[in-house]
């Protein structure tokens, strides 16, 4: 008996896996004498050294600072026209009157609310719609062509369109929110709700589980951290609705304002009307973001 | 006869197969479990053992045959029997006492109620200090006791365990037997266990039904008239080793051997 057969032997019961007895191989294939044409390699683990924060931010506003003094130096020796780019201290005066003459708080407020309001019901209708596809499949069938044409129009091409039907006034520039916001989490939260586990979904019903316990205790919380990643990306979109319902016809509004200024040449005010509605979007962006973290803590695990 | 607690009668399940041919998981099972008995499935994988559990727990509607279950028809019915699936299945976002009580939760038990009536059982059986942890910070036994944890205190009469200790470590596996066991006695649950250790499947069972895959169905029903409570010593003994033997024969494992000497 050869070893093979006694080793077989010997270990049939500790060996046996469930498939059956493991059967070793009639030829174990040699060691490789000859060695690979590529040898392992020795390399030094890449390893960037971080540095202080102080030095990164002073790094910072020294490029900035730069750039506004380059900026403002190019106009003055006329490397740049000013007349088109105006130059950072014509911005900076003209943001102080900005802000202390006129209505800046008005146009700032109105644009503020569009977005806001625009995002939160752009985002909730359209979480609510994903979400309703996981109730029945062939409404979800039903639905989706529809979904996905409605997707490929470029909503800002119906902006015109949306401004006649809702006026000039605040609800336009909320449409235009919505419609460009509603989509993205329609998809996204339908996207969570094909990937729900199917087995925590027959855990539930084993224990006899409703539909509406289902809903509520497996999809809605699975689906939760879907429909939060679009929240930065829709609070976005609704600015942008807003901003562009404003270019189009507005009395008020960050947008409406940039417009007129481009329109009367005042370049210095396009560019504060920029910043102001930049920072709107950025103090949006870190609303928004901070949401997204304090809401992800109580999902996911 | 006694009467049974729980009985399959002549389920088959087929399933398409992606190139429109017919797979036939389950042919002609009949599975007849008495109250208050230790049932094991061993098996080949893929020989339709979680079908099995799929079926009992109403979980898929069999091709031909019944389920029932009090001598009622639970074919097709949910809600009726524990089942802990093959995977542990605890719920990320949910704290190992919230998970524990998922199954009173469902029936409607109220929160307060249920934590302080799982509580106790989280202390006992070694979750204790862990029940408002997640499930990420486990160990996978501690998971796996959980999951089994959550399948008892569903408190139904006919618990299936699909393979509750397969990821365990010998000795972990020994003690979680010792626990099941005692539950059992305990709590007078018809348990129908599916494992693919034999050792196991001896150790725990009144009635082990071996079955064989392509197309699944039981080629045999072993007893094991071995007295209880069983002390692991048994392992030893010859009743033991003759019924593992059977088990390992009916396998398929030694045919092959033969042919080898
Ligand atoms: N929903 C399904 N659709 C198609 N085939 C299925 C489905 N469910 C199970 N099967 C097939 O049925 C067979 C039995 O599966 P089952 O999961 O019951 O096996 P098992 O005995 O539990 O195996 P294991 O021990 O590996 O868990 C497998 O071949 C599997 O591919
Ligand atoms: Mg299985």
């Amino acid at each position: 008996m050869g070893i093979r057969e006694q080793f077989v032997r010997t270990n049939a019961a500790t060996l046996a896996g469930p498939q059956g007895p493991i059967r070793l191989p009639d030829e174990i294939a040699p060691v490789r004498k000859k060695p690979f044409a590529a040898p392992p390699r020795l390399r030094r683990l890449p390893v960037e050294r971080t540095w202080p924060t102080w030095f990164v931010v002073a790094f910072q506003a020294t490029i900035l600072v730069a750039s506004l003094g380059l900026w403002e130096l190019a106009t003055r020796v006329g490397w740049m026209d000013a007349f088109f780019w105006s130059r950072p201290s014509a911005i900076f005066a003209t943001l102080l009157v900005f802000f202390t003459a006129g209505d800046a708080m008005t146009d700032i407020w109105f644009t503020f609310r569009a977005a806001i309001i625009g995002f939160v019901l752009g985002t909730s209708a359209g979480t609510a719609l994903g979400l309703s596809f996981w109730w029945s499949r062939n409404y979800a069938n039903l639905a989706q062509p529809y979904i996905v044409c409605f997707e490929s129009i470029p909503k800002l091409a119906l902006a015109p369109l949306i401004i006649l039907v809702f006026g000039v006034g605040l609800s336009s520039k909320i449409a235009i929110g919505v419609a460009l916001t509603v989509v993205v989490s329609t998809l996204t939260t339908f996207s969570g709700v094909k990937s729900v586990d199917g087995d925590l979904e027959r855990l539930m019903y084993s224990l006899g589980a409703s539909r509406w316990q289902v809903f509520c205790k497996v999809v809605f919380p699975s689906v939760l951290p879907w429909g939060i990643s679009v929240l930065r990306v829709n609070i976005g979109l609704a600015l942008t609705g807003a901003i562009v319902g404003e270019f189009i016809a507005s009395q008020h509004g960050l947008g409406r304002a940039i417009l007129y200024a481009g329109q009367t040449y005042e370049i210095a005010l396009v560019w504060v009307a920029v910043l102001v509605l930049s920072m709107l979007s950025i103090a949006m962006y870190l609303g928004v973001s901070r949401l997204e973290s304090v809401l992800l803590r109580h999902v996911k695990r | 006869m006694p009467i049974s607690k729980i009985e399959l009668s002549g389920v088959s399940q087929q399933f398409k197969k992606p190139d429109g041919t017919v797979f036939h998981a389950l042919e002609n099972v009949t599975i007849r479990v008495e109250a208050g008995k230790f049932i094991s499935l061993i098996g080949p994988s893929g020989c339709g053992k979680s079908t099995i559990f799929n079926i009992i727990a109403g979980l898929q509607q069999p091709s031909r045959g019944a389920v029932i279950i009090n001598s009622k028809d639970a074919t097709g019915m949910v809600g009726g029997v524990g089942y802990m699936l093959q995977k542990d299945l605890l719920f990320p976002w949910r704290t190992v006492l919230d998970n524990i009580v998922l199954g009173l939760e469902v029936r409607g038990v109220s929160n307060r109620e249920a934590r302080e009536y799982a509580l106790p059982f989280v202390h006992k059986y070694g979750l204790g200090g862990f029940e408002h942890a997640y499930p990420g910070a486990l160990s996978g036994g501690m998971r796996q006791r959980a999951a089994l944890l959550r399948t008892l205190l569903y408190d139904s009469e006919v618990i299936l365990l699909d393979e509750p200790f397969g990821a365990l470590d010998a000795q972990t596996r020994s003690r979680m037997q010792e626990w099941l066991l005692q539950i059992w006695h305990d709590f007078r649950k018809t348990v129908i266990f599916v494992t693919h250790d034999v050792e196991e499947a001896v150790y725990l069972s009144d009635d082990i039904y071996v079955m064989a895959a392509r197309p699944g169905r039981v080629k045999a029903r072993l007893e094991v008239p071995i007295a209880r409570p069983r002390p692991r010593e048994v392992m030893l003994e010859r009743p033991f080793m003759l019924i593992k033997e059977e088990c390992l024969k009916l396998l398929g494992q030694f045919e092959e051997h033969a042919e080898a000497a």
